[in-house]
């Protein structure tokens, strides 16, 4: 059976064709990736009018058939039959702005040229409209030589009379392979030219542009209230992201607990049993408990994209940016790293600078989670004296600070070196158009919130349940003869007697060692293995840490305390972290750069710490 | 005049671009988004603070945000026809 044939959506940033991409398919869409690069396949089924199924696929965005991107070359190679893995799409849809056809038209011609055949899609008419535009479709398409069809994508408009010239436009199915692999010369002057002939040829009559954004931007982009908007746009998305969250957080570590408990309670003691509930159940739990703070920062980013508000934030916020050599664009993955750096990681989508993407990708994990404030907070309660050091500063609070400004310190010098060594290269700076405002649709909102969603659980969640597996059987075998630790006993102790060999010149002792191991699976684990070492018995995280505090006392000396600290400022202790890492640069070599870059900075900055505290007689 | 110190709200023609002094990549996205010569270009907002942040200008129906690095690459030169 021949399989159904391939329609391509094709079209500038910004034209909507996502919007359309959903309108076309609904909820029918899967995600893939490109053979050999981290470019997504966004694809889905349709029918025509007369049932056919068609698949349909969103290709990246792009102004030209002359890629500067990953992203790009795949648009390329798509539409002229060359990349590898796809079919020569039987037809394009062609998206283009109505309010922006001097620009998107060029493009239009581009692929008109290739022989394709071709429906365009004349998108947010009704803005174009509001803008103050009169446009004649059919003069369009008298022109340009191909059907034309006004859309608005996020209102379904013309979304059935799209799928009628569609149709027409695959007739039998069979590909015209017209399209040879080479893309004619484009001379972009002269295209120019033509685009401006045609868009005066489809405008009736304008008026002059954009009201309504230039209302807002005059508002969001001033020199003093425009960078206040955005301090209080993020103090409200940080506030949304640990206080909305804590709830279902809560919830599933119950549901968890509780699933635990039941098996525990109704199956006799076995290895499969431990298996299940310490391997199985505990490493799934430890990946969901992660989803609520994905969801609802991804909430906040895609609602800053759709609106047309995530551009004018990497605008306000790229003079900074600039300094490290990345642009305003890493701004809103790296502070969405403050709460968790797998959203952060997986957001770096929208920087199209491959180079200045990596060096985002490998600076993340230094922004301070919330992962590491149970940790903080175990060790500052138990060794840092509760006074003031000036009205109002209690030096705990300043320590926590300084830990929070040594990550950022950290993150800065890294970038600083990665931009001037592995991801040398001046890269495409700051140039990006400011689109349109619009009010966000719900439906592709959450359709993007629910891919987010089932990329992390499954790319992610298939690595971190393995891992978590594997750290499970080095924590339980061999089992111990009665009357010793299991801990002790196991592989992974006898790993911490290695490890101790190596982290003892840098302050650390037999329990940490041991205590780092099962920390890789996410950072506050530190403090429960810490419990357990230190035999605490205790029945949740609170009552552990209310009993570690005064058994830490006694053991640790000052140093040793304030180099296990700055360990977990740098250490990469998150599997879920190197996972996403992996998932988002599509191979292991980066997640292990980032390992070895990461351990090697907590090594030396524990072991600093600790001798320079000794010698200091603290 | 070039474009990285024009002040806002006057509207301008691109006179030339030295295409020589961008990046290839910067040239090729300049051209992408609409930028030759006799453009009109009006600057809009400048970020950061004293202005040292990069600028978005309207080129066409486009609102482009782009480096003074870049800017100072584009001569503009009073409009003989007023603005659309």
């Amino acid at each position: 059976m021949n399989p159904a044939p391939l329609v391509a959506l094709v079209g500038n940033p910004n034209a909507g064709k996502s919007a359309l991409f959903n309108a076309l398919t609904g909820a029918r869409q899967k995600v893939g990736n490109y053979p050999g690069v981290t470019v997504e396949r966004h694809s889905g089924r349709m029918s025509l009018p007369d049932g056919r199924p068609v698949e349909l696929v969103d290709l990246p965005g792009t102004y030209s058939l002359e890629p500067s991107s990953p992203d790009e070359a795949v648009t390329r190679d798509v539409v002229t039959g060359t990349q590898e893995g796809e079919r020569l799409p039987a037809a394009l849809i062609v998206v283009v702005d109505a309010g922006n056809l001097d620009n998107h038209l060029r493009f239009t011609l581009q692929l008109v040229a290739l022989g394709l055949p071709i429906v365009v899609a004349l998108n947010m008419i009704d803005m174009a409209e509001r803008d103050g535009l009169k446009l004649d479709p059919q003069a369009l398409s008298e022109a340009l030589g191909v059907p034309v069809i006004p859309t608005v994508a996020v209102r379904r408009r013309g979304v059935d009379e799209l799928r009628a010239a569609l149709a027409e436009a695959v007739g039998d199915g069979a590909s015209r392979a017209v399209a040879g692999p080479a893309v004619p010369p484009a001379d972009m002057s002269a295209l120019q030219r033509r685009a401006r002939e045609l868009s005066k040829i489809a405008t009736l009559s304008e008026t002059p542009v954009r009201r309504i954004t230039h209302g807002i931007d005059a508002v969001v982009l001033h020199p003093v209230l425009g960078p206040i908007i955005l301090a209080v746009l993020m103090f409200v998305m940080f506030q949304a992201v640990f206080s909305w969250s804590e709830a279902p957080i809560g919830w599933i570590e119950e549901g968890f607990a509780a699933l635990q408990g039941w098996i525990t309670a109704s199956f006799p003691e076995s290895m499969l049993r431990s298996l299940i509930v310490d391997g199985v159940i505990a490493g799934v739990g430890s990946v969901v408990v992660f989803l609520p703070q994905i969801l609802i920062l991804f909430l906040f980013i895609l609602l800053l994209e759709a609106s047309g508000y995530m551009v004018r934030a990497a605008f306000l916020m790229d003079r900074l940016m600039a300094g490290v050599g990345l642009s305003g664009r890493a701004f809103i993955p790296l502070l969405s790293s403050f709460a968790c750096a797998i959203p952060g990681i997986m957001a770096t989508r929208t920087i199209d600078d491959p180079r200045q993407r990596i060096t985002t990708i490998l600076i993340a994990p230094l922004m301070t989670c919330s992962a590491r404030l149970p940790v903080y907070a175990v060790i500052i309660a138990a060794f840092i004296p509760a006074h003031d050091v000036g009205p109002g500063i209690g030096l705990q609070g300043l320590v926590l600070f300084c830990l929070y400004l040594i990550g950022i310190a950290g993150a800065v010098l890294a970038a600083l070196v990665f931009r001037n060594t592995i991801a040398k290269g001046a890269g495409s700076g700051f140039l990006i158009e400011m689109p349109r405002y619009q009010m966000p649709d719900l439906r592709d909102v959450l359709i993007g919130l629910w891919q987010r969603a089932w990329i992390f659980l499954r790319r992610a969640g298939t690595i971190i349940m393995m891992v978590t597996i594997a750290l499970w059987a080095l924590l339980s075998f061999p089992q111990a003869p009665a009357g010793q630790s299991q801990s002790e006993y196991s592989i992974a102790g006898r790993i911490a007697s290695g490890l101790e060999v190596v982290v003892r010149p840098i302050g650390f002792n037999h329990e940490m060692a041991l205590a780092v191991i099962p920390a890789m699976a996410a950072r506050e684990v530190a403090v429960s293995a810490l419990a357990t070492v230190y035999s605490i018995d205790a029945a949740d995280e609170e009552e552990a840490s209310q009993g570690l505090v005064e058994r830490l006392q006694g053991r640790w000396s000052l140093p040793t305390a304030l180099a296990f600290l700055m360990w977990f400022v740098f250490a990469p202790q998150c599997l879920s972290t190197i996972a996403v890492m992996r998932r988002e640069t599509n191979g292991w070599r980066w997640p292990f750069f980032a390992l070895a870059y990461l351990f090697g900075l907590a090594y030396v900055a524990a072991g600093a710490t600790f001798w320079g505290a000794t010698a200091l007689g603290l | 005049m070039r474009l990285d110190i024009l002040p806002l709200r006057q509207p301008m023609h691109i006179d030339t671009i030295d295409w020589a002094a961008l990046s290839p990549g910067e040239a090729r996205r300049l051209r992408e988004l609409g930028f030759d010569a006799g453009v009109t270009v009006e600057t809009l907002h400048r970020a950061g603070w004293l202005g040292r942040g990069p600028i978005a200008c309207r080129v066409g129906r486009m609102t482009i945000a782009l480096r003074r690095s870049v800017a100072a690459a584009i001569s503009v030169s009073p409009a003989t026809v007023p603005a659309e």
